[in-house]
């Protein structure tokens, strides 16, 4: 988890988690790229209707503002990625850019998994877990679960550190 | 935003002969309550956008989160949808409607 040093926010990955974050930015970076497609809820998600109500007015903001946020987002995905450690455990250490950009990047992981897990509003994210675990706990949903919580921890340990 | 190639031209429609200005009915941001997002990270990206003291925006986000949504600005429409895209960019859900 992160902590301030000075001028930097440092947190000492295990390659485990090296893996998973890895893993995690090059799925939002393969969403904004290969499959983007609006009808996606996760896309929806990410990219919100600015006009709930008007097609024609949401259509023209998109056309003038989603090609820089999705620049942006893949940027923040790749924030991650570049700041990672090789294929081993180790320290990452982040200037306040790149804690910033990491910030949005774990949101935006954890609002498509939010979305892909079908997390609302109330869910207690234990019992969840408990309740994958005795259904199989073998399964993706267990997985994909743990990882969702841990990106959590994760960025609001780093947003505590930035607040500190 | 901006690099907007053609100026923007007023929208082709017949005002209703009873409405009010334009000018007198701001455009305003809505920021919609979400599963996903931690408070305290909500609580950040409305001081870090827009400026506002802790107190005024940890209101903000409880009033999201209580109310199910909160305005966060008001203003021309323009300004609005930028800040709406600015929003996005953090992650939330953000909406622009007349006031």
């Amino acid at each position: 988890m992160f902590r301030r040093r000075g001028d930097r926010y440092t947190a000492t990955f295990a390659v485990d988690e090296v893996r998973v974050l890895r893993k995690v930015a090059s799925e939002v970076v393969g969403l904004l790229t290969d499959g983007f497609d609006h009808s996606d809820p996760v896309v929806c998600r990410l990219f919100p209707e600015v006009y709930p109500e008007d097609a024609t007015g949401t259509a023209e903001f998109r056309r003038y503002t989603e090609g820089d946020l999705k620049t942006a987002k893949i940027d923040q995905a790749g924030a991650i990625l570049a700041a990672l450690p090789g294929d081993s455990g180790g320290e990452v250490r982040l200037d306040a850019e790149a804690a910033e950009a990491w910030l949005r990047a774990l949101n935006d992981a954890r609002l498509a998994m939010g979305v892909r897990l079908e997390i609302k509003d109330g869910t207690d994210l234990g019992a969840e877990l408990d309740d994958a675990v005795a259904d199989d706990p073998s399964s993706s949903r267990v997985f994909q679960l743990s990882v969702y919580a841990y990106l959590g921890y994760l960025q609001e340990s780093l947003l505590n550190a930035l607040i500190d | 935003m901006g690099g907007m190639a053609a100026p923007q031209v007023a929208p082709v429609e017949t005002p209703d002969t009873d409405e009010v200005p334009a000018a007198d009915r701001p455009w305003v941001t809505i920021v919609w309550d979400d599963p996903v997002n931690l408070m305290t990270y909500v609580t950040w990206v409305f001081q870090k956008l827009f400026g506002y003291s802790r107190e005024k925006a940890e209101q903000l986000m409880l009033d999201v989160h209580h109310k199910g949504k909160a305005v966060v600005s008001s203003g021309a429409r323009e300004r609005m949808e930028h800040d709406a895209s600015q929003l996005h960019a953090y992650g939330l859900w953000a909406t622009v409607d007349r006031s």
